[in-house]
């Protein structure tokens, strides 16, 4: 019996060597050009699987019970910070990463803040979370002068109350409305503070009723299409809205503002689990993103900011020209960032997440 | 012997794939959250023998349980989960026992294909199912595109993301479960039972009431079961169908688990749950007996 056992196993050891070397990527939804993806597997000749998701919260639930089976993942900064914290990854092994050379020392001095001396991760994308608006139909419901670009617009019931007819929805992200919120009522965006964070409360329960819906990737498609006139959501998702509906050209016109009160700057970075079946293969594929005209091709794609110098030479006007996207000296004024609550404000922040979409 | 071995199947069957598992969610649910992998602590090490037990008798706690009566939410979501299971069920056997009748009055070479359509909507995925009833209900929906054109209605009904979206979806899904045991308990009916019941000057439907109801009652307390028990921790119909305003327990669970990543408090919601669950199923077994008991 023992032989038998043994001698199956080397037939999977055989068997495993047989087939191509694979690489699992966890990387979040409408996030990447796929002829990259192509291109990684023909010029590496190893097999890509690409999973995607739309929450942090998700990824997170899966690093910290172990074994997910990803090589890459792709967490933002403060859940990167916190994972890195939980021993989830592995130090990136430089020499094997020829590109690093092509990162921007302006993006890592900021993600330094989460992984400090980057030695976990490497920026992929950077953005900041705003308003998209349909505008020819919020200046229908609110007039010429309608506040598109300030925080006004989401957070004041009167707006709001307007905007309910024609659709309004708001990033299911918890981390991303209460800095928000919070900035909009003078307080400090990156409160640990239950108490101050408690008064974000009012806030939300009085615009609460005009949200319908509280989604993290289906606004995308939904402003496309007109089926929604507001979105508060990441801005290259608000900008690969515009283009579609551009593209659809269906008389929808979208646009995308940072809101003049302040907006959230947040870096998603691409990481190795600890426990990565494929260390090396990750590292080629991290090696591949690095690569100037591939991180290139992926920002023209999707209409976010990278962390990649090299690559700005071969980004395409409508990317590096946005301040939407590259924003100019004042704008990067008016970003803020913050960092992860601990395990108790957590709960706080969660609890009224509950509340706020529940209504209990 | 050979009872013993009998016996100690269906035991040994409980132990490995229901005891054993609920032992580790109490485990974890006594536990406090941690940022670590696994994000709790403390992990009870076995290899450390005797000290390693003793060391994480020491560290645990039932503050989980205390947490959960501290907030209304939970108490609120545990209700309103059993509201909703109560009348699905209610209508899924309001649905359900008709079907299954009619499915024993026909004639028998017809039964295997009414069968056959019951079970047949399985071989699809049951996400898809779903999904397929977004398109359905929606505001530019089947339904709604038909009332519009029919002209019963001029503004599209909300039907999506309201509890009313919810029932149809459980209703939908779990009706299969009340159909299958009531109708195999309908088919063993005796007809001559009926037969003799009109003879002896019971109306149709007092032959019913007083033959056929309480000789199908095992197969309509095994279907509500059924649909009971999965419906109360459902979590998919809700979030796809139902809005924020849909509160159920499965789906406070899932936050719990994912948003706030608190594994002992979802652990320790869970074996609430399973109490709510396994309690009256035992009062109502123990009643049974009793009652066989006076019969006999």
């Amino acid at each position: 019996m023992k032989r038998l056992l043994s001698a199956t196993a080397s037939v999977a050891v055989l068997a495993g060597a047989a087939f191509a070397e694979e690489v699992r990527v966890y990387n979040w939804s409408d996030y990447i050009d796929e002829e990259l993806l192509t291109k990684f597997q023909t010029e590496t000749g190893i097999d890509l699987i690409y999973d995607v998701f739309d929450s942090n919260e998700v990824l997170e639930t899966k690093m910290l019970a172990g074994g997910s089976g990803y090589d890459v993942v792709v967490p933002s900064g403060t859940f990167l910070q916190r994972q890195i914290q939980a021993g989830a990854f592995q130090k990136l092994d430089m020499s094997k990463l020829s590109n690093a050379g092509n990162l921007w020392d302006v993006v890592a001095q900021r993600t330094a803040q989460y992984d400090p001396g980057n030695e976990y991760s490497i920026n992929y994308m950077w953005g900041t979370t705003g308003l998209g608006v349909n505008v020819g139909k919020v200046k229908e419901l609110l007039g010429e002068d309608a506040p598109i670009g300030s925080l006004e617009l989401i957070f004041n019931p009167a707006n709001m109350e307007k905007l309910a007819s024609c659709g309004v929805h708001v990033l299911d992200a918890p981390t991303e409305i209460i800095p928000a919120a919070l900035k909009y009522i003078g307080e400090n965006p990156d409160s640990q503070d239950p108490d101050v964070i408690a008064k974000t409360e009012a806030v939300l329960m009085g615009v609460r009723p005009y949200i319908q819906k509280f989604h993290s990737s289906e606004y995308i498609n939904a402003l496309a299409n007109g089926e929604i006139c507001v979105a508060f959501g990441w801005s290259g998702d608000i900008l690969q809205a515009r283009d579609r509906a551009a593209e659809a050209d269906n008389g929808v016109e979208i646009a995308y503002n940072a809101p003049s009160e302040g907006a959230l700057m947040w870096f998603d970075q691409m990481a190795i689990p600890a426990d990565a079946p494929n260390p090396e293969g990750a590292h080629k594929f991290l090696n591949f993103i690095l690569d100037a005209q591939n991180m290139a091709a992926a920002s023209n794609y999707v209409y976010y900011a990278n962390g990649n110098k090299a690559s700005q030479e071969f980004l395409v006007e409508d990317v590096i020209g946005d301040t939407a996207i590259y924003p100019d000296a004042a704008t990067l004024e008016n970003l803020y960032t913050v960092t992860p609550y601990d395990a108790r404000v957590q709960r706080t922040v969660t609890r009224l997440w509950t509340k706020i979409k529940s209504g209990t | 012997m050979r009872r013993f071995i009998l016996i100690s199947v269906p035991y040994a069957w409980l132990l490995a794939l229901f005891l054993v598992p609920f032992a580790i969610v109490i485990k974890i649910s006594l536990s406090d959250t941690v940022i670590a992998i696994p994000p709790y602590a403390p992990t009870l090490d076995l290899a450390g023998g005797w000290a390693g037990i003793v060391e994480f008798f020491q560290g645990v706690d039932f503050e989980t349980f205390e947490f959960l009566t501290s907030d209304d939410l939970y108490w609120k979501a545990y209700l309103s989960s059993l509201k909703i299971a109560v009348i699905a069920t209610a209508i899924t056997l309001a649905v359900g026992y008709p079907i299954a009748y009619g499915m024993t009055r026909v004639a028998p070479e017809w039964r295997p294909t009414l069968l056959m359509l019951v079970i047949l909507p399985f071989w699809t995925s049951f996400l898809i199912r779903v999904y397929a009833w977004m398109g359905i209900l929606g505001q530019d929906g089947l339904i709604n595109q038909a009332l519009l054109w029919l002209g019963v209605i001029d503004q599209p009904l909300t039907i999506l993301n309201t509890p009313t979206a919810v029932y149809i979806g459980i209703v939908y899904t779990y009706l299969p479960f009340m159909i299958l045991p009531i109708y195999s308990a309908l088919e063993k009916l005796d007809d001559s039972l009926l037969e003799a019941a009109e003879d002896l000057g019971c109306s149709r439907f007092t032959a019913f009431w007083l033959v056929t109801w309480p000789l199908s009652r095992n197969g309509i307390i095994a279907g509500s079961f059924l649909v009971f028990i999965p419906t109360l921790g459902e979590f998919v119909i809700p979030s796809l169908l139902g809005g924020s305003k849909t509160l159920m327990i499965g789906k406070v669970l899932w936050e719990e688990f994912f948003s706030n990543r608190d594994w002992p408090v979802a652990s320790a919601v869970a074996v609430i749950l399973l109490l709510i669950l396994i309690i009256p199923i035992i009062l109502f077994q123990r009643n049974e007996q009793k009652q066989r008991e006076a019969e006999g």
